[in-house]
């Protein structure tokens, strides 16, 4: 079995609104895919999907190719969720928690819970309650990792979190699958991090997927490209493909998603010279592929 | 062999996100700068994907990329023993990537030469002058 994770036409309705529309997307195992879209666009209601907290009403869910509401005991064991608010019980000291997940999961380490938790330089006896918030996501992310599941599943674990356990989170994922092949997802309003762990990407907006592809392959199908015109236009030109138009004059500068031969191919089109050409962060990438139908009109 | 890995100049390197180039591609072009310099030897081991993808906090898939493309280039060699390494050979591709980055440096520097209206040959005289002082051994000033 390859596919770790399988949506396949997944829509969800909450009332007349549309929450999911027809989302399909595989995630292989020893994957990491890259969740982004802004706050409302349906990240988390997928991975509520995923985690079976939430019925397909349209479509279908494998995770480790089982539905995970009808199978959900086998499901969750095997996977590692981190979430922004995290959910812990704030009355438990640190031990009492491993105590507490090690009865519920078979595979719980113990030896490497206590190595998570003071590689995190957190007490044992401290009471979860008390601890800081970046001690909480320690604390999330030890109990996510310490029963080694095979996919680990982190909403928006950086949020409002400092660097250093940010980077804690991000090292972890690394770690994770470089030396235990294992797969991850995770959704991140900071795409600065997803840069550096995610294989694949996946880009959500208004419960559609607007892309799903290798990290490799976005960037490498976006630019920024700046034509120069024999003589000045008042207007950017018409070309396929291009949006977020900015110069005057002879020079004028685009966001242009798609084959490289295309562009310039249209380039000699409107009668322009390609004359310079960037990449874009992913940052960008997304600023221009959620302005991008607004600015283009 | 755990030690050299520690003291390897690759680990040294630093990715940027601000600059929108692909990290493959950065990691890529500061492994040839290493080697043109001279920081990383030939023969010498690269650290394995995983040590490296974990310092730098990356997927080891950027890391894989990077050593691939080098691969390719026979700038390094995987050897059996599953390490990869500099290329021993002189490769032809580490003298145009020498090339390159001093042309990089001159085109730099006869920029600020044309801005300061220093011609060519003063700018020539002035190397010259500059180079026998090193040789001298004496402290540029």
């Amino acid at each position: 079995m390859t596919d770790i994770l399988r949506v396949e036409h997944l829509s969800r309705k909450f009332g007349e609104k549309l929450a999911l529309n027809d989302v399909s997307l595989t995630l292989k195992k020893g994957k990491v895919l890259g969740l982004i879209g802004e706050n409302g666009a349906g990240k988390t209601t997928l991975i509520k999907h995923i985690l079976g907290l939430l019925t397909a009403q349209e479509g279908s869910v494998h995770v480790f190719g089982l539905n995970p509401v009808q199978d959900p005991a086998t499901v969750l064991a095997n996977i590692g969720y981190l979430a922004e608010e995290d959910g812990l019980p704030s009355w438990m000291r640190v031990h009492e928690l491993q105590r507490y997940f090690q009865g519920f999961y078979a595979n719980w380490d113990q030896a490497y819970a206590e190595d998570l938790r003071e590689k995190f330089r957190i007490d044992r006896r401290a009471r979860i309650g008390q601890l800081s918030k970046g001690q909480r996501a320690r604390v999330g992310l030890m109990a996510a990792l310490a029963y080694r599941p095979e996919l680990l599943l982190l909403d928006e674990p950086s949020s409002g979190l400092d660097p250093i356990v940010r980077r804690e989170i991000l090292t972890s994922i690394v770690r994770a699958v470089a030396n235990e092949n294992r797969t991850v997802l995770f959704s991140s309003h900071l795409l600065s991090e997803i840069e550096m762990v995610a294989d694949e990407v996946a880009m959500i907006r208004d419960g559609e997927i607007l892309f799903c592809d290798e990290l490799d392959a976005v960037k490498q199908s976006h630019r920024r490209v700046t034509l120069s015109f024999d003589e000045t236009r008042s207007a950017p030109p018409n070309v396929p493909d291009a949006f977020c138009w900015e110069g005057g004059g002879r020079e004028w500068r685009c966001l242009y998603s798609g084959r490289t031969t295309t562009i310039d191919a249209a380039a000699a089109l409107v009668g322009a010279r390609i004359v310079e050409q960037d990449w874009l962060t992913l940052d960008e990438i997304f600023l221009a592929r959620s302005g991008g139908e607004v600015s283009h009109s | 062999m755990a030690q050299q890995e520690e003291t390897s100049a690759a680990l040294m390197m630093r990715v940027v996100q601000s600059a929108g180039t692909p990290l493959y591609l950065q990691l890529y072009n500061q492994l040839k700068y290493l080697m043109a310099s001279g920081r990383l030897q030939p023969g010498e081991e690269l650290p394995p994907i995983r040590v490296l993808a974990e310092k730098l906090v990356l997927n080891p898939s950027t890391v894989a990329r990077a050593y691939r493309e080098l691969e390719i280039e026979r700038l390094v060699e995987k050897r059996s023993t599953n390490g990869t390494f500099v290329a021993e050979a002189e490769s032809p591709f580490a003298e145009a990537e020498q090339r390159r980055i001093l042309i990089d440096r001159i085109d730099t520097l006869l920029v600020e030469a044309k801005q300061f209206r220093f011609t060519t040959p003063n700018l020539i005289a002035l190397l010259e002058e500059r180079d026998a002082l090193l040789r001298e051994g004496e402290r540029v000033r």
